[in-house]
């Protein structure tokens, strides 16, 4: 069956509490999952008090301050800080989402974040996505064609071909919705998964794209793709406001039409 | 088990089964389908209430009614097999209670479905 408790080395302990200076002027607690393989301990989930007087006003703002005011062990990915690398991903108030994107002005009591959900943890904040990245791997992600380009020139693509592109393109892989979906957690090792099938659907809806079909071909399958059940959580959650679920949708409703 | 399987290799497995759809499609036909056959059935239950037994099978001694009825039914459970079946692939991981459970229930709504039929065709034309 599928595990809803989460194993005894897993639960999560109550954790130290790292006291704001007197001199606070504007507190907020911040609760942070903590995990160190190497500890052998279980999880803990530590508390840092924050004067936001002298903080960021975005989340990643408040775990650098941490990191490098309070404790320098604190271990999570981060990069460019504007929301395009989808490296700080993290699970924050509850919902996936980008760090660096989340002010925390939006999140009302204490700041609880953790790692994505239902992924390995490799230290802190940091989930091991090694499957997922396979995954995107195995939908192959680039421009298949027999077709050469024009000699000296790039393929063509209409105006209204381009726009298909149009909410697929900026997908950065920070894997919020994937990690979102509960599909994903009971099933993660055979459905692909919202981002890998968004990623997938950006090359099935590119007209210069030649594989359409072997693409269909590989998705049409009861795991890979038809474990999807529009519950919905990959939209509601995506940091760049992507609708996966309606991605997912079209690459079904394709596969529909092409046996009509 | 441990595996040292390279994560492209697991992500990729046994490769696409090339089927699903015939099942996602048959969910989402049968649902639409059981919209009026549900109407019918509400409207037929709340004009029958109070009836006696009699007038029961004069009802479904109308070949329509008898057809309406029967269709409900399998119609029906036809949607039940196939929501159950989806929930029990979801969250039953262990393949053998998996494939035991997935026979069960195409038992239970076949024959539940051929039951209720005949008794259809037994009440309403006396066979």
């Amino acid at each position: 069956m599928v595990e809803f408790n989460l194993p005894a080395n897993s639960l999560v302990k109550e954790g130290k509490t790292f006291k704001a200076p007197a001199s606070a002027k504007n507190v907020r607690r911040f609760k942070i999952y903590r995990y160190d393989p190497d500890s052998g301990q279980n999880p803990r989930l530590d508390t840092f008090e924050i004067d936001l007087a002298a903080c960021g006003p975005m989340v990643l703002d408040a775990l650098i301050k941490i990191k490098n005011e309070v404790d320098s062990t604190l271990t999570f990915r981060r990069s460019c800080r504007e929301g395009i690398c989808g490296s700080c991903a993290m699970n924050i108030d509850g919902t996936n989402t980008l760090a660096c994107l989340k002010p925390i002005e939006d999140i009302s009591g204490d700041v609880k974040i953790y790692p994505l959900p239902h992924m390995p943890v490799v230290k802190d904040l940091v989930p091991d996505l090694s499957v997922p990245y396979a995954q995107y791997a195995s939908v192959e992600p680039w421009m298949k064609a027999d077709t050469m380009p024009p000699p000296g020139a790039e393929r063509r693509q209409s105006v209204q071909e381009r726009e298909k592109l149009d909410g697929l393109w900026e997908c950065i892989l920070c894997f919020c919705c994937q990690t979102s979906c509960p599909s994903y957690w009971w099933n993660g090792d055979r459905y692909l998964g919202s981002a890998v099938l968004l990623q997938a659907y950006r090359w099935i809806a590119d007209s210069r794209d030649e594989a359409t079909g072997e693409r269909l071909d590989a998705l049409t399958d009861p795991f890979k793709l038809y474990r999807c059940h529009t519950i919905l959580n990959c939209s509601r959650t995506c940091p760049k406001g992507l609708n996966p679920g309606s991605a997912i949708a079209d690459i079904k409703r394709l596969i529909a039409e092409r046996s009509l | 088990m441990t595996t040292m399987r390279s994560p492209l290799g697991r992500a990729r497995g046994l490769g696409s089964a090339k089927e699903g759809l015939a099942s996602f499609m048959a969910l989402r036909v049968t649902a639409i389908a059981l919209i009026p056959l549900c109407l019918w059935f509400v409207a037929s239950v709340i004009s029958l209430m109070g009836a006696d037994y009699d007038t029961l099978r004069e009802f479904l001694g109308s070949p329509v009614n008898a057809t309406l009825f029967s269709l409900l039914i399998l119609a029906g459970f036809y949607h039940g097999l196939l929501g159950l079946q989806e929930v029990i692939v979801d969250y039953v991981h262990a393949k053998p209670v998996q494939i035991v459970l997935l026979l069960l229930v195409k038992f239970l709504a076949a024959s539940l479905s051929v039951f209720l039929v005949l008794s259809i065709v037994k009440l309403g034309f006396g066979v």
